[in-house]
């Protein structure tokens, strides 16, 4: 097969590409994509909101050289968003040219229904065959979408096909590389789970987030950027509604920055909480006497290393 | 290779024992994917079977205690080079000793283990009229659950399954052909006109398709609800069967989600296996941390803001009134109206004076019984018409 030169030949070669293109993966994780990638399967990925599922699809765009086709889902998505549409104030034209000039009415029914007036949306175009490269197809946020869709995809994502009625099955002559995401605000149906390969993306551990940041925030202050991870390791530990995700570490690095801050210290903390924390009750509840807890006990465990 | 393969597929058996569902085609996938992983280390191989035979996060933890008891030898890297893994047989004399951390896990490796007897299910010697004349229908829909002989507990069974709940539908985003004129559906009208052969019709439209609001049921299991709950367990099950997503949990001292238990067709064996699942049924309550359970784990997975949720409880809880209001609040915030069946309501001239339930009954949308038949029929009418009440 054509492309499955430029693909990475090991678990390593994924680490070190994926790591290439600033995406510090667990090995676990590489291990999925790399084997994702070589048997041809969906990839599945399942967490947290604002632990780089998304990332992923488009980190492998850009290591492999393909075009990156996103699906974001949402409630209500159907056929003629997610796929295909027919071009119908094209097909009223002609159906009005062919009254006047009086072509055969035969002739246009068989017409009407051709490549010519197809739309194409984002599944459609992921499995075209007209492509030099099978592209990277993103189906961001599946558990926002509604069942029936699902049942929809199953056909998709097994056989890399769609059966349009009117014209016949499209099927991709190579598979692209298909990543799902989902924040589990409700459960995917098995047989969607069946046809991919599995992996739950959790936060990452301290040593990993903190080179996350030096990848994705370069300008950072060593020690800021340290007590930062730290922070916010210990902060995963409390008992909140929403945990803050590597996003918002990133988007917090950048605020603190903003703010001139070197240190930590319980005020900017304080005034700050709010890009790390997505609910009022969670900000409440941290605020105060919790930031002032958690920077000592930071520091502490800080001297005792 | 083929003694990894057996390798494979005996883990993937003893996984399969344990209650995590692995079918046959992903322990293939599983030995595809490890002939393309090079198996270098033991994290990868271990992460090779994760990414085949997993698709739950849930079924980690049980993955890993398998995963090291199964594949315990420390050089197993080296030696899976060689594929020259002895064969582990479940059920030989080596097999490694039931762990104790996980009692399904341990008896799915002592396969060998007497299998346990069918519970045999007590006959039923009960005749009962099919048809009952209309005083005695009407004393079976207004008895008291906890009160009722085991004769009309059959019968109020029987009447909860032939009940049909309608539900009041919501509109969704999908849509569906409409005959009145709302959004255009071009793709009909076109295919419409190509028929005609170009004639300009009549437009063809589409609304927004209606569908019920998914239900989430949160029973109480604790000593003073049991009998109770057991029915609303019966209750639930007749609701799954109608055309609308039910998610049921119980809780006493702790939740568990009993939605897939309660999905077996017949009511009895579903509900005894609730029982049989439950640790804490007919023990205490400790409302405000099952409650804090089920929002921290289930609220955005199960009620998307749509939902309907029915809390059955009697609201006894004592002391931690604080916990409580909070945790009401958030559920209150997070459904699309939330209906409290109460028992206690059956009295006459019941008050709300109780710590707990003044604490919960401003966070409610509805306040009802939950004691008999004619209040459940009741429940299913509220059910079909109401309207969220003081949402905005």
């Amino acid at each position: 097969m054509s492309s499955n030169a430029v693909l990475p030949a090991s678990i390593d070669d994924t680490l070190n590409l994926l790591l290439q293109h600033d995406y510090v993966a667990e090995r676990t994780l590489a291990t999925t994509v790399f084997l994702s990638l070589r048997l041809q399967r969906p990839l599945f990925l399942e967490g947290e909101p604002g632990t780089g599922k998304t990332e992923i699809a488009k980190t492998l765009a850009r290591m492999l050289g393909r075009p990156l086709i996103r699906l974001q889902c949402y409630e209500g998505l159907d056929l003629a968003a997610a796929a295909y549409e027919w071009n119908y104030p094209r097909q009223m034209m002609e159906i009005r040219l062919a009254d006047t000039s009086g072509a055969g009415r035969e002739a246009l029914g068989r017409d009407l229904f051709s490549e010519r007036f197809l739309i194409r949306r984002a599944l459609l175009q992921a499995i075209s065959p007209d492509q030099p490269l099978p592209p990277v197809l993103l189906i961001d946020e599946l558990d926002r979408a509604d069942e029936p869709f699902e049942a929809f995809l199953l056909e998709v994502l097994s056989d890399f096909q769609i059966t349009i009625p009117e014209l016949g099955v499209v099927k991709a002559p190579e598979p692209p590389i298909v990543v799902l995401t989902s924040n589990r605000t409700r459960e995917i149906h098995d047989a969607v789970k069946r046809r991919c390969l599995y992996h739950w993306v959790d936060f990452p551990d301290a040593a990993r987030e903190a080179q996350i940041l030096a990848q994705r925030v370069p300008g950072a202050p060593e020690r800021l950027a340290a007590e930062i991870v730290a922070f916010v390791q210990r902060l995963r530990a409390v008992e909140l509604y929403k945990l803050p995700g590597i996003a918002e570490t990133i988007e917090w690095t950048r605020a603190l920055m903003a703010l001139d801050a070197v240190v930590l210290d319980p005020q900017t903390v304080n005034t700050t909480l709010g890009v790390l924390l997505k609910y009022q009750d969670d900000i409440a509840k941290v605020q105060g006497g919790e930031v002032a807890r958690l920077l000592q006990q930071m520091r502490d465990g800080a001297q005792a290393t | 290779m083929h003694r990894l393969a057996e390798n494979v597929m005996h883990f993937g058996r003893v996984l399969r024992q344990a209650g995590v569902p692995v079918g046959t085609d992903r322990i293939q996938l599983a030995l595809q994917a490890l002939q393309v992983a090079g198996l270098e280390s033991r994290v990868d191989f271990r992460a090779a079977l994760a990414a085949c035979l997993l698709d739950r996060h849930e079924h980690r933890a049980m993955f890993d205690q398998a995963f090291d008891l199964y594949w315990r030898d420390p050089d197993l890297a080296g030696r899976m080079m060689q594929m020259l893994l002895p064969q582990v047989r479940a059920n030989n004399a080596n097999a490694p000793p039931p762990p104790p951390e996980n009692r399904r896990l341990g008896e799915a490796f002592s396969a060998n283990a007497p299998p346990r007897p069918p519970q045999p299910e007590p006959p039923e010697e009960v005749q009962v009229e099919a048809t009952l004349t209309f005083s005695e229908r009407e004393l079976l829909q207004r008895a008291d659950f906890d009160t009722m002989s085991p004769d009309e507990w059959l019968q109020a069974k029987r009447a909860l399954r032939r009940m049909k709940p309608l539900f009041e539908p919501v509109a969704t985003r999908r849509t569906r052909p409409a005959a009145r004129p709302g959004r255009a559906d071009w793709r009909a009208t076109l295919q419409a006109m190509a028929r005609q052969g170009g004639d300009l019709l009549q437009p063809r439209w589409r609304a927004p398709r209606a569908r019920p609001a998914p239900l989430v049921v949160l029973a109480d299991i604790s000593g003073s609800m049991s009998r109770y709950s057991r029915m609303l367990l019966h209750f639930t099950h007749t609701l799954a069967r109608a055309d609308v997503r039910v998610e049921s949990f119980v809780f006493g001292t702790r939740l568990t989600r009993t939605t897939h238990l309660l999905r077996q067709r017949d009511p009895d064996l579903a509900v005894a296996q609730v029982v049989r699942a439950v640790q804490d049924w007919s023990g205490g309550t400790r409302i405000s941390a099952c409650l804090h359970q089920f929002n921290q784990q289930w609220a955005r997975r199960t009620l998307s803001g749509r939902a309907t949720v029915l809390l059955v409880t009697d609201g006894l809880e004592h002391g931690h009134t604080e916990a409580l209001r909070f945790e009401m609040e958030r559920l209150h915030k997070s459904c699309r109206r939330l209906v409290w069946l109460n028992p206690l309501l059956r009295w006459q001239g019941f008050e709300p004076k109780a710590a707990g339930i003044r604490t919960m009954l401003p966070h409610v949308d509805r306040f009802v019984p939950a004691h008999n038949l004619d209040s459940l029929e009741q429940l299913t009418r509220l059910l079909a018409d109401d309207t969220p009440a003081g949402r905005h």
